[in-house]
């Protein structure tokens, strides 16, 4: 038996609209890139940019979404077609969120600039920097493993989750000392906060992602499960 | 494959509960060839059950089975055991319509008696009870109402059945095969000559008929199958592959021989 559809048409809505998700998550993941590039080179145009994508990320959602019913309603699909659209349906929320945080953060570094606070400069942005590389890493893979269907990727991805956590706390624990030893950087220090907790949310997002590819090509749900529960419920 | 179909806890169909139906190494075969190849499953007791597949993977044989309407043709014959609450019906030496009376079947094309929508009913009641003309039309009344007719037919049921529409007569046909009041209800593609409407109201009907009997429904339409079923099994070519709960089967199935007939990557 084949993997194709005895409808080809279907065939080619299925991989079109596969196809658009990953365009919409290559658009987010370069989208945080700039957005953390925006405020470690201190670039409002960057900055900008970002803002722009971020209208070009909400409509893909809302035609994918669109798109999504339309299969739905005409193909009536079931099993693995079924998941696959429902799994897009949450992927496509997961990715604007992700293209939120990013817009978020290009919002920050405006108003940075607009103030003309220099004390940022102190502090520690080669950690974000960092803590965002881990991140857009764990979204590109993410994405890789949504293009592949790889289950092993996607669990690759929910086991490194921690490691942004770790990444945020330690950042979060320097930050207050750099608040401790001089008041003035607490202003700038919190926006660095915030900028962190929105690149931890971005790592949590690409955990969903790997989530729902799991729920595509096994059918089962390991939302809130440890890793090595999702592990052996995968097995 | 496995060697028994049972559907288990989950299926809201406990395994504590006696199946109504079971079916045990079934073979079928016209004439030389075999239609059926060890069949072996229980079909739960006040449930919707569906059997689905491509054609010729031998629902409609395996249906056929379940009253013996196959004997009415001389060059077929089942081998194993078809169980009714315990009871093979398959070497039962009872008289046929007698079991015909406890698993009533509806077919494809629907079959009103060239007599009055009254007499539709009223004919196979006739063949099992004597009842008074009071009773008699109190069991029309109340088969008629179970099939959802009664109120579209109630001021006219002089007239001929066949004056009915489509969607009509096989509520009429329904009705007919409850109001003897078997305990199981065969229907072999009971909505395949009708339009979705009427469909509807058979898929309806159908779930509401599952409080007092036990129905068997063969359909080519999956999402059918999908929406009105508890349980759902698939053949192909004679063989069982799949069984267990509608709502597994349609979302996560076992095998993938069934996903790929059901999301339409068969062939």
């Amino acid at each position: 038996m084949t993997d194709k559809h005895l409808s080809t048409q279907f065939d080619a809505e299925l991989s079109g609209i596969s196809t658009r998700v990953l365009e919409m998550g290559g658009l987010v993941e370069s989208q945080v890139a700039q957005a953390v590039q925006s405020l470690t080179n201190f670039d409002g145009e960057i900055a900008a940019i970002v803002l722009t994508t971020e209208q070009r990320v909400n409509a893909m959602e809302m035609e994918i979404d669109r798109d999504l019913s339309t299969i739905i309603a005409r193909r009536q699909p079931t099993a693995r077609d079924l998941r696959l659209l429902i799994a897009i349906s949450k992927t496509i929320t997961n990715l604007e969120r992700i293209g939120d945080e990013a817009a978020r953060i290009a919002r920050t570094v405006k108003r940075l600039i607009k103030s003309g606070g220099s004390n940022h400069q102190r502090l520690p942005l080669s950690d974000l920097a960092f803590e965002s590389e881990l991140a857009t890493a764990q979204l590109r893979k993410a994405l890789d493993a949504f293009a592949r269907l790889d289950v092993g990727k996607a669990i690759e991805v929910l086991k490194h989750d921690d490691l942004i956590d770790k990444e945020f706390e330690g950042l979060l624990r320097k930050l207050i000392t750099y608040m401790m030893e001089d008041p003035r950087t607490i202003s700038s220090a919190i926006d660095m906060i915030w900028v962190a907790k929105a690149i931890e949310r971005v790592g949590d997002h690409a955990k969903n992602l790997a989530e729902v590819i799991i729920y595509i090509v096994k059918g089962t749900d390991v939302r809130h499960n440890p890793v090595e529960a999702v592990e052996s419920m995968v097995e | 494959m496995d060697s028994k179909h049972t559907m288990d806890a989950k299926a809201g169909s406990p395994a504590t509960v006696a199946p109504k139906l079971s079916v045990r190494n079934l073979d079928f075969f016209y004439g030389a060839f075999q239609a059926l190849k060890g069949i072996n499953l229980d079909i739960p007791k006040n449930k919707v059950t569906a059997f689905i597949g491509p054609s010729g993977c031998g629902k409609s044989t395996l249906l056929r089975t379940f009253n013996r309407m196959f004997e009415l043709y001389p060059e077929q014959r089942a081998e194993g055991t078809v169980l009714l609450d315990g009871h093979d019906i398959l070497k039962s030496r009872e008289d046929v319509s007698l079991i015909r009376s406890k698993i009533g079947m509806v077919f494809q094309k629907p079959t009103p008696f060239p007599m009055s929508i009254y007499d539709n009913i009223a004919f196979g009641v006739r063949l099992f009870e004597t009842l008074p003309r009071v009773e008699m039309d109190e069991r029309v009344e109340w088969a008629l109402k179970k099939a959802a007719l009664w109120g579209e037919v109630k001021d006219k049921l002089n007239q001929s059945g066949s004056s009915l529409s489509g969607g009509q007569q096989q509520r009429l046909c329904i009705a007919r095969g409850i109001a003897i009041k078997p305990e199981v209800l065969l229907l072999d593609e009971p909505c395949s000559a009708l339009d979705p409407i009427s469909a509807g109201k058979i898929e309806e009907l159908i779930t509401e008929l599952k409080t007092d009997y036990t129905v068997v429904i063969v359909t080519h339409n999956m999402q059918q199958a999908a929406r009105c079923s508890d349980a759902t099994a698939y053949m192909y070519l004679g063989n069982l592959i799949e069984f267990g709960p509608t709502s597994e089967l349609f979302m996560k199935p076992k095998k993938k021989d069934t996903e790929d007939y059901i999301t339409g990557r068969f062939g």
